[in-house]
């Protein structure tokens, strides 16, 4: 039965070893913060509601994030007239799918699909490629439909390979990155003998944006706090209840635990 | 009249009055004694038997929650989606309601599975109670069904996808199988005619099998009387002036007091993964089901709900080099054994006939058909427990190392059967899966065995308390 047991425990995290070559940087967010939340709302709105629609989501919704009807109304209603319609574009799903290959997905509740850290990297991959169509590509995406939207912010970046003998050289070096980086495997012939190398991939800006790396980061931090909100509006109002509902568990566990003493006192 | 020789109901105060009046039409008073005041349960309940309860509790809180998302659910393939998020955003505690209803469908599996295998360690499934244990694996069917056609409700891509591969279940019948995943889907693929079916299904034909079989499984417990973790009939000591089991208590108010304090310590737990971690890591609402059906796009990793991934294992783990090298021997090693155990020779002929057939049918069919057919018997086999435990004893407590061991490695391999169903296919997942749906099976076929030959301890006479 141990032997049993253990063989199972080994086999289980080798076969876990070969998936998702990006490894997922940590999206710092806080559905609580309420500044993130609405400079996100700006991003998002700005950059991302012109392609994408959000048709699960009201305008109405961001009073929410300590707006007021008149700000919705002067500075984030594009694509509706009043604040109780929902975040649709004018964009049809025909002419997207012919421009970009795929029709743009609704992002209502993308951040639950996803999760944060994937849309944080993925936001901070892109990367010039010629051999695209849009002329950009992603390190978490590859040959993804979307074109880079906040280039003008991040800048413009390329992807950068180096060759390491081991593994472990790639990834020592790959960590240092503050942006995305990958290990691939490939097999080089060299005089006729063929070597296993590792080939780190990583992304370099080229030409510089509006926004320094950090302030970009920041950016797309609030944008993915912003989309994660998005996708439970009732995320802060669900935990602030939770407390209150433990609360009164807490007296009922007391009150039914004394009872239930009460009345076994006489089993023996 | 027999209306008129019922004797007036006393000790409801200002009640008494309507009660008696009642009581004289209707047998209110009987129905009361016989199933709460009167029904005497074992005294030595541990907390194996709070799940039968709490699976009551989250039966209604299931027709509760799920009445409400009735009134806002649109069951129509364009607007599905939309709908439960509306549901989710719009509706007034709506959201509220909607994670009682997502965490219940797991909570209802948790409750069962431990309720099951509370009968496992105590054998709550020995004669008496043979139909008892029936009519709870039919609930546990329905509860699956149940399941099963709700999941698609949602519409999102884990709901459609899950869907498409359980039907596509039947197309591997021989024959008939493509005919009947049509006639199921009333469509080519999954579709609106399917999603419309299912919420039928979902929403009243299936709740109505299970109030029925939940009715019918209370009525036989109440006819045998409970076991309990002895595996002792507290039937067998009564009070020889009461008539009352010596180490019986009334049900009301000793077990319902109990039963109120178990079941708000489940609502706590409850309340905790309701209110700050629904999704629970994507195990009870899937990430992938947060993406809108789409009938153009597979994704690449299809997996069920926790509750089903132990038989996707199965299933999955049923390739071709399994039929030869681990199901063939099986049958042929099953047959032998039962060939020689057994004395009658019509019996050992049938045995011998019907191996045969099935070995004819492991070398001629498809492995995906065996695939399905030991999903099916992986579920059913529990029917038959009740035969092919042997055991002197009933309770885990009285039973040898051989049996306690064997249902070690059988949780084991629910286990890793069930965390691997949740993950893609790899060469070593797929070995380990097999090894654990050898160890799953050989626990039931080679029960009739082992039960009988474990060195088990006397049962005591009386409960033993705690």
């Amino acid at each position: 039965m141990k032997n049993l047991v253990a063989t199972l425990a080994l086999v289980a995290p080798l076969a876990f070893a070969a998936e998702e070559p990006v490894r997922l940087d940590a999206a710092q967010i806080d559905p609580r913060d309420v500044a993130s939340l609405q400079s996100g709302a700006r991003t998002f709105i700005n950059y991302c509601l012109n392609c994408h629609s959000a048709g699960l989501m009201r305008y109405s919704k961001l009073l929410d994030l300590g707006l007021t009807e008149q700000q919705i109304k002067d500075n984030l209603l594009f694509t509706a007239d009043k604040v109780g319609e929902l975040m649709n574009v004018s964009l049809t799903k025909k002419d997207s799918k012919e421009w970009f290959g795929a029709t743009p997905p609704d992002l209502s509740v993308i951040a639950r699909a996803r999760g944060a850290d994937w849309l944080y990297t993925y936001l901070r991959s892109f990367y010039r490629d010629p051999e695209s169509p849009t002329g950009w590509n992603n390190m978490v995406y590859d040959r993804v439909g979307m074109p880079h939207v906040l280039w003008t912010l991040s800048g413009q970046q390329v992807q950068v390979e180096q060759e390491f003998k081991s593994e472990e050289q790639a990834e020592a070096v790959g960590r240092q990155q503050r942006g995305t980086w990958k290990v691939e495997r490939v097999l080089s012939t060299e005089a006729g003998r063929t070597a296993e190398r590792y080939v780190l991939k990583t992304i370099r800006t080229q030409t510089p944006g509006q926004l320094s790396q950090i302030d970009y980061d920041i950016l797309v931090r609030d944008l993915v706090n912003y989309m994660t909100w998005m996708s439970e509006p009732n995320q802060v109002v669900r935990k602030q209840t939770g407390y209150a509902v433990l609360l009164m568990m807490l007296v009922l566990l007391v009150v039914s635990y004394l009872l239930y003493k009460e009345f076994w006192k006489d089993v023996h | 009249m027999a209306a008129a020789e019922k004797q007036a109901v006393t000790g409801a105060g200002p009640f008494n009055g309507v009660l008696t009046w009642i009581d004289q039409r209707f047998p209110l008073v009987e129905t009361w004694r016989a199933h709460l005041s009167e029904y005497y349960a074992p005294k030595n309940f541990n907390f194996w038997y709070y799940f039968g309860s709490l699976a009551l509790l989250v039966l209604v809180i299931q027709i509760v929650t799920g009445i409400f998302l009735t009134m806002n659910y649109k069951p129509d393939a364009a607007q599905a989606f939309a709908s439960v998020e509306y549901i989710m955003r719009e509706v007034p505690w709506g959201w509220w309601v909607r994670y009682m209803h997502s965490t219940g469908a797991s909570a209802f599996f948790i409750c069962v599975y431990l309720h099951m295998f509370r009968g496992l360690l105590y054998g709550s499934y020995r004669k008496p109670r043979e139909l008892l244990w029936i009519f709870g694996m039919l609930i546990f069917l329905s509860l699956m069904a149940e399941a099963f056609f709700g999941y698609l409700l949602p519409w999102g891509q884990m709901s459609y996808w899950g869907a498409q591969v359980i039907v596509n279940l039947f197309d591997a019948i021989p024959i008939v199988g493509p005919s009947l995943a049509i006639w199921i889907r009333g469509d080519f693929v999954v579709s609106d005619a399917t999603l419309n079916r299912f919420f039928a299904f979902h929403v009243i034909a299936v709740p109505l099998v299970l109030l029925l079989l939940v009715g019918a499984h209370l009525l036989a417990l109440h006819e045998v009387g409970s076991n309990n973790p002895d595996g002792v009939e507290i039937k067998k000591a009564k009070d020889p002036k009461t008539g009352r089991p010596l180490d019986g208590i009334p049900f009301h108010p000793y077990y319902t007091v109990k039963d109120a304090f178990g079941a708000v310590v489940f609502l706590s737990v409850f309340s905790i993964i309701v209110f700050f971690a629904p999704e629970v890591g994507g195990y009870f609402l899937e990430h992938n089901n947060f993406i809108p059906a789409d009938p153009l796009k597979t994704p690449p990793h299809i997996a069920p709900v926790w509750y089903f991934t132990p038989y996707y294992s199965i299933l999955r783990a049923t390739t071709e080099e399994f039929v030869f090298w681990g199901l063939t021997p099986a049958v042929v090693g099953f047959a032998g054994l039962v060939i020689w155990s057994v004395r009658d020779t019509a019996a050992r002929v049938s045995v011998a006939v019907v191996a045969a057939l099935l070995l004819l049918g492991l070398f001629t069919l498809d492995a995906k058909v065996w695939g399905v057919v030991l999903m099916g018997v992986s579920v059913m086999v529990f029917f038959f427990l009740p035969w092919l435990d042997r055991s002197p004893v009933k309770s885990i407590r009285y039973k040898g190392p051989i049996t306690k061991i064997t249902l070690a490695l059988f949780v084991i391999a629910f286990f890793v059967l069930g965390y691997l169903g949740t993950q893609t296919v790899t060469e070593g997942r797929t070995l380990a899966a097999q090894i654990g749906t050898g160890v799953y099976f050989l626990f039931f076929f080679l029960m009739p065995w082992y039960s009988k030959m474990d060195k088990c301890r006397p049962e005591p006479e009386r409960v033993t308390g705690k």
